[in-house]
């Protein structure tokens, strides 16, 4: 059995878009954080901190996922995909990338990230899915710029159809 | 936003996971999926001494069919159950039920036995369960117990789990001969908690007769819970019986009030979905006693 | 031919449906540049900076009161907290800064942080430096403070009765700012009317909420002394002058800085410079760089919201349906300061208060009101929301009054296309537009007439079905000096003169012969990256993947002014004018030195395809950044009296933004452009759901800079519109306690909520602007609630409407009933003043239980010490500290939800055995809560009493704004619980097993519910 004390500084490795990586962190540090401030992943984004927006959903142990609602410990071991892990090493958009750039599915971007991670995990899922399948599975993020419908759009794009 | 210092433990057992409970004697709380627990950490409203994640616990996470009974691990997420065959084709009210739990990105790491837990009035699953008179396995130092739902949940947040106890898993009665279900629900927003919500399950006799009902509620008062509908068994399983019977239960709840709505609103929606959810049941009961 | 390709074109309107003319950019439906970055995770904001070394993490200490008296705070345990760097208090703000200077001439003093006295739930108390943000939270709970109660004014109408509490004991009254404005003679209009119309309602409060949340870094250096602050403010500029005067340092003393990219703002950012000055004092203070982001928590109890308001609209008509007059009452709801730039929020649109109509004759009443709210500000589409809800609310009430179509309606009374440019009677210049075109093609996009036979179908069918439209002016490029309409003329004259509204831009070609552009306008998702490359491309001959933009700002190095930032639409109606003319500047000096190279006329030369080239002889040609290194490589080689390098600043003043004149008119922004919005919707009377059938929306915009841009726009500012008529608004109860603290509890849109859309455009170009474009970016954020209200007033056959139209209001409406939300404080329009009671509270009941004792024996153990000390389980000590005075501590806790609460207890008027009156109050980490409880005991025979009780008390704190889902349920539980356990006491003399019970009935009264 684990058990780490409260004040106590963890090593945390996971594997985080195919590379593994590591930090410290103690039993309370949220994923979010470890993420972004002891790995340097900023893509990841936090709206609200308690599991409502979307903003830092990532794909965790393959199901996609609030990471504001896990803790760094309970993660170590796993596999991680973020919103770096997208695009190819040069830098080219995947499908889904591209299509949110010509739909304009993003404004100011802030919750891209997530809506990206949730789509990806989705379409794998769920490859031909309807407008209203797109619409119930963004019900859980908010977006403040777009009113969604690009971002339905660019969904049934990358989707082929 | 960040939570209070706790340790965290990650048993590899359930006998380790009831040795964690009885150490801190209730100052420590359990965690599957999150989805709640998580954020009612990170507000600080809950400030456990000890986090113990049960996830790893692999056994809890499997489902079984027994002759009567699916049984369901309290690790069942949410999105695994409804790819599960066996037991969406035989719990049909919990298939009904589980697309309106959460989101997409909850349902993913929520689970069957959290939801239960953590016993928000609006949930969809304790109501379902309820609603089917299953059960609640417990496991505690002092063994094992076996509540029915319908004793399981005393009220907002609050259950007759002990301190020292866990859930290990629901017990789900399987899908009976010429029966309904329906499952409906009304929220301010797709997805959110329901303002209220109503399931069904109704057996229809060869006579067209309601032979057996149950009208579960959930979101109308502090727990979810079965409304007394005695005096309509034996009544035609009719669209009038259906407005009947949801207008007579309408009355006698007693509904809370919250930001969303007042009493005489989850009353309405007593009344309307409820008869539309009855009504709905009726006919699958029928249709399905036509097709035998 | 000088000025490259741009300036030739003919300002024409562009089609929308994408055709892409070859070589111009401009209007194309161009795909963003900013996106990459954004969509690979690469993308900065505030919170992914750590711009300066040794930065301490800052947590914010809030008020979980209304309005109370500070009367002590201790720090000590939270300074001696490992990892604390140093915790300041409002005292230590107070005695190292200014007040925050306002625009209205009210003797308030306005820190960042309360002082002596917290006048909102959210106000800052104290700020915690930490090494890192977990610990500088665990060190907040370590903070002792006393508070001394006070009344809270929760209302702003209210707020202006006879004996409400003050807020402010210096002004002497709640109103803070009262304008009257007359306009032609509105009496004589009204007076020869045939018909007058009047609405009354309130609007409410709501924001855009940003999904990043307020981020700042400040750092305070020595020698020579200077504040730097990085944050995601998105200005205006005018601010800056503020926080200087606060912080008490010359302008170029204190460095803004902004972040590469902002997640959002809608207005909201603007209120975040008192932050700013906080977080900058508070460096200095502690001595160390400070970095506080913001938690979603903190934003919405404390950041900011468009104005809840009382308003009142009266509208002459002539039978024919020609408007005679208007009259407008408004009041609004600051909230507990007047936080600049208010109290713009009313005079954003004063200027326009025609609307789209020829009217001449208006009266406006501005009373501005201070309450124990969070202060507001700027919210997507800035009073106009508040301003259409008014007039096209009337139009469609006058309407029906008269039994004139509503469409028709509006077209008599549309200022016509041959008026343009058109002064209005309240001062701003229209610059052009043909509001009768956007119409028809409204109607013909909504298929009216068939939604007319829809709507008689339904009917017949006993159905809700109603049809809504509005129709709006959108004032974009704000002159500064609007906001003064707030001073009489006598004040103005006085004051000095303010006027203009400054867009700057440059446009720069470095040695390399690579394009710059820095605008200083901090977009947070608007595009402007994209824009302002497309427009110097088509200008320059180049590809905007060519050309880098820099919108972000740095005070010391970049060109700015007051007005400099992202608000009021003012990037594509002004900020585009100075890019574009910044880039004629740069592509005139190219054109110079090539025909001098080529040996043709400066007039022979075009930039076409990276090239100077010379007109109709393609093969003599020059790179462009051959040409442009030139400027820097070779200056002796440049054309006689040129001036070296390319560094080309443009500082823009739209010539019309004149200061108010005497009749307190005033030209208000630059471009007006023109929304007119359709709504159908059912009513499903059953349930109170709102389906909305049809929604169509058509925008004069002017000439379209890109659509996929502006499109994202229309969409974005729709489900605003559409949030704010169905969904979201910070309710609070009447003790002023915010009850949507969570996003559990304040419910933004999301995808399934929003209806299709449909589009229109038609484009009448502006005057205005060089590129003919209009601002826009506000849209039917301004409109969507009013058209939603009409269309449901239209179904449900009434006006009194209220917003938002949530599924328990409408359907209350819809049957005839009453309905007011759980604990919600607005009085309802034309009530009274509300009844005094010794405790304002939010939570009220009553009930009643019997009990198997006759009264005497139930009244000796109801007042009992051990009794109660017994009865719940965690009262930990219940001490009498005088004849029916008590104290205790209490543990609360459901569901693991634990608190320990300190309780006082008072008993008052005793009438035994028959009633007692309980006042108390306590509090704890999670929250507090006051109140009082009456209980009646009364004989029911079989020795047997039947007691009842009502209640009312005032939760606060975390427990109120996050937990209010819970409140009142746990309030039901926790007395349901009390009672069982105080009958089975009863039931064996007095001395019951207290395992069961939980605490009760009393605690609840002050025990701030333990939930």
């Amino acid at each position: 059995m684990l058990r780490i004390k409260p004040d106590q500084k963890q090593r945390v490795t996971l594997t985080v878009n195919g590379r593994t990586v590591s930090g410290f962190a103690e039993p309370r540090m949220l994923l979010t954080d470890f993420l972004r401030h002891e790995l340097g992943l900023y893509g990841t984004h936090v709206g609200c901190e308690h599991g409502v927006c979307g903003a830092c959903t990532a794909i965790i142990d393959n199901v996609a996922t609030r990471s504001c609602l896990r803790y760094a410990v309970q993660c170590d071991g796993l596999e991680i995909e973020t919103v770096e892990g997208l695009a190819d090493a040069d830098g080219t958009l995947n499908t889904l990338q591209k299509a949110f750039n010509e739909n304009g599915a993003l404004q100011c971007g802030f919750c891209t990230a997530g809506i990206l991670m949730s789509a990806t995990r989705f379409l794998q899922e769920n490859p031909k899915p309807s407008t209203d399948e797109i619409r119930d599975m963004l019900s859980g993020h908010i977006c403040r710029c777009t009113g969604y419908e690009q971002i339905v759009r660019a969904i049934r794009q990358a989707s082929g159809q | 936003m960040k939570p209070v210092a706790f340790e965290y433990c990650r048993p590899d057992t359930v006998e380790e996971a009831l040795d964690l409970l009885k150490e801190f004697g209730g100052d420590a709380s359990i965690i599957s999926g999150g989805l709640s627990l998580g954020a009612m950490l990170n507000m600080r409203l809950v400030r456990p001494k000890a986090l113990i994640d049960i996830n790893g616990l692999s056994e809890l996470a499997s489902a079984r069919a027994g002759d009567a009974t699916i049984a369901t691990g309290t690790l069942v997420r949410q999105a695994a159950a409804m790819k599960f065959p066996e037991l969406m084709s035989g719990v049909p009210l919990l298939a009904k039920a589980l697309p309106n739990v959460g989101h997409y990105q909850t349902r993913s790491r929520g689970t069957l036995g959290g939801s239960v837990a953590h016993a928000d009035p609006s949930a969809e699953i304790p109501l379902t369960l309820v609603t089917l008179a299953g059960a609640v396995k417990l496991r505690s130092p002092r063994g094992s117990r076996d509540v029915p739902a319908r004793e399981f949940f005393h009220g907002l947040l609050t259950t007759d789990r002990r301190a020292d106890e866990m859930i290990t898993g629901l017990t789900w009665p399987i899908r009976r001969e010429f029966t309904g279900y329906a499952f409906d629900e009304i929220a301010q927003r797709h997805g959110d908690f329901a303002i209220a919500a109503v399931a069904v399950a109704a057996t229809v006799g060869g006579d067209g007769t309601i032979a057996e009902l149950s009208f579960g509620l959930g979101g109308v008062e502090d727990r979810p819970l079965v409304a007394e509908t005695a005096a309509f068994v034996g009544k035609p399983a009719t669209d009038a019986t259906a407005a009947d019977i949801a207008n007579t239960v309408a009355e006698a709840v007693d509904p809370m009030v919250d930001l969303q709505a007042n009493a005489d609103y989850r009353r309405q929606l007593v009344r309307v979905l409820g008869t539309r959810s009855l009504s709905a049941a009726f006919a699958e009961a029928a249709e399905l006693r036509e097709s035998a | 031919m000088l000025g490259g390709g741009r300036a030739q074109q003919p300002i024409r309107s562009v089609d929308i449906s994408g055709i892409e003319t070859p070589g111009r950019w401009i209007g194309a439906r161009y795909p963003r540049s900013e996106d990459a970055a954004l969509l690979t995770g690469n993308a900065r904001f505030i919170d992914d900076m750590e711009p300066v070394a040794g930065i301490r993490h800052a947590a914010i200490l809030r008020s979980s009161h209304a309005h109370a008296r500070i009367l002590s705070i201790d720090t000590s345990k939270a300074e001696a907290l490992p990892g604390v760097h140093g915790v300041v208090t409002g005292a230590d703000i107070a005695g190292a800064i200014n007040p925050i200077p306002s625009a209205v001439r009210v003797p308030i003093k306005f820190y960042p942080i309360a002082v002596d006295k917290v006048r909102y739930v959210g106000e800052p108390v104290a700020v915690i430096a930490a090494t890192d943000r977990y610990v500088a939270e665990d060190a907040m709970e370590l903070i002792e403070i006393e508070y001394e109660s006070l009344p809270p004014v929760a209302d702003p109408v209210a707020a202006l009765e006879e004996g409400a509490a003050l807020l402010h004991d210096d002004v002497g009254s709640n109103q803070v700012h009262h304008r009257t404005f007359r306009y032609g003679d509105p009496d004589a209009a009204f007076a020869k009317a045939d018909k007058v119309v009047k609405l009354e309602w309130r609007y409410p409060r709501y924001s855009s909420t940003p999904m990043e949340t307020y981020g700042v870094v400040a750092n305070f250096e020595r020698q020579p002394d200077r504040y730097t602050i990085w944050s995601n403010f998105q200005g205006p500029f005018i601010l800056h002058a503020l926080m200087t005067g606060a912080l008490g340092v010359p302008g170029n003393r204190l460095r803004l800085i902004t972040a590469p990219h902002s997640g959002g703002s809608f207005g909201i950012k603007q209120a975040m410079f008192p932050y700013m000055v906080l977080l900058g004092a508070c460096s200095k203070l502690l001595g160390c760089p400070l970095k506080w982001i913001e938690d979603r928590l903190e934003h919405l109890i404390g950041a900011s919201a468009a104005a809840d308001r009382a308003d009142k609209v009266e509208a002459a008509f002539s039978n024919d349906g020609e408007l005679l007059g208007l009259r407008f009452d408004n009041i609004v709801n600051v909230g507990a300061f007047v936080r600049a730039p208010e109290p713009a929020s009313v005079y954003r649109m004063h200027a326009a208060s025609n609307g789209c109509y020829r009217v001449k004759d208006i009266f406006v009443e501005n009373r501005l009101v201070v309450t124990n709210m969070t202060p507001i500000g700027l919210n997507r589409g800035y009073g106009g929301p508040q301003f259409y809800y008014a007039l096209e609310r009337v139009m469609e009430a006058g309407a029906k009054e008269l039994g004139i179509d509503p469409a028709e309606i509006r077209r008599r009374n549309f200022i016509q296309p041959d008026e343009f440019p058109y002064d209005s009677p309240t001062g701003a210049t229209y610059d052009a537009g043909d509001y009768e075109a956007g119409l028809d093609q409204a109607l013909e996009l909504a298929a009216y007439d068939d939604l007319r036979a829809a709507r008689d179908r339904a009917r017949a069918d006993g159905k809700l079905f109603g049809i809504g439209m509005a129709a709006g002016i959108e004032p974009s490029g704000s002159n500064m000096a609007y906001v003064t309409l707030a001073q009489t003329p006598e004040e103005r004259a006085k004051a000095g003169g303010r006027s203009g509204g400054l867009g700057t831009a440059t446009v720069s070609i470095d040695p390399s012969g690579s394009v710059t552009v820095k605008t200083v306008s901090t977009p947070a998702g608007q595009g402007h990256q994209t824009v302002a490359a497309q427009v110097v491309a088509d200008a320059l001959g180049l590809r905007p993947d060519q050309i880098d933009v820099v919108t972000e700002v740095d005070t010391l190095t970049s060109a700015w002014s007051l007005a400099s930032g992202n608000y009021a639409n003012r990037f594509s109606s002004v900020v585009v004018g100075a890019i574009a003319d910044s880039a004629d500047k740069v592509a005139k000096k190219i054109i110079l030195i090539a025909a001098e190279n080529l040996e043709v006329a400066p007039e022979d030369i075009e930039l076409v395809g990276g090239e100077a080239r010379v007109v109709g002889v393609p093969e003599k040609a020059l790179p462009i950044r051959r040409v442009a290194a030139q400027t820097h490589w070779h200056p002796a080689g440049l054309p006689e009296g040129m001036e070296p390098g390319l560094f080309e600043t443009t500082i823009l003043n739209p010539p019309m933004l004149e200061a108010p004149d005497e009749q307190d008119r005033v030209a208000s922004a630059v471009t007006f452009g023109y929304v007119f919005d359709l709504a159908a919707v059912e009513i499903d009377r059953n349930t109170g759901e709102i389906e909305i059938v049809k929604y169509v929306s058509v925008h004069d915009v002017g000439n379209v800079l890109n659509e996929l841009v502006v499109e994202g726009q229309i969409y974005g500012g729709f489900a605003h519109g559409l949030a704010g008529a169905l969904l979201e608004e910070f309710v609070y109860d009447a003790g002023a306690n915010p009850q949507a603290g969570t996003f559990a509890d304040y419910l933004c849109i999301t995808a399934p909520e929003v209806p299709e859309l449909t589009i229109g455009h038609f484009n009448t170009p502006s005057p205005h602007n060089t590129l003919g474009a209009k601002g826009m970016g506000d849209g039917s954020s301004m409109l969507a609630p009013t058209a939603i209200a009409n269309a449901a007033a239209d179904a449900l056959g009434t006006f009194d409407v209220e917003l938002p139209l949530t599924l328990n209001k409408t359907w209350a409406k819809a049957n005839g009933l009453d309905y007011a939300r759980a604990g919600a404080a607005r009085a309802k329009v034309g009530d009274g003043p509300r009844e005094a009671g010794a405790v304002e509270g939010g939570l009220t009941g009553s009930g009643a239980v019997e009990l198997s004792a006759p009264p005497a024996d139930v009244w000796k153990l109801l007042l009992d010490p051990d009794t109660l000390a017994a009865v719940v389980p965690g009262c930990e000590a219940l001490n009498q500290v005088g004849d029916d005075s008590f104290t205790a501590q209490v543990t609360i806790g459901v569901a693991g939800i634990k608190g320990v609460y300190n309780a006082e207890i008072d008993l008052k008027d005793k009438v035994g055995p028959h009633s007692v009156r309980l006042v108390g109050k306590a509090s704890g980490a999670l929250g507090f809560g006051e109140g009082e409880g009456r209980v009646t005991l009364e004989a029911v025979g079989d020795g047997r009493t039947r007691l009842s009780y009502t209640y009312r008390a005032n939760v606060g704190g975390k427990v109120a704004a996050v937990g209010q889902r819970m409140l009142g349920t746990v309030t039901k539980l926790l007395i349901g619980q009390f009672f069982r356990g105080f009958d089975r006491r009863l039931k064996s003399g007095g001395n019951g097993d207290n395992g069961a019970v939980r605490p009760g009935f009393f605690r609840r009264l002050f025990g701030g519910g333990g939930s």
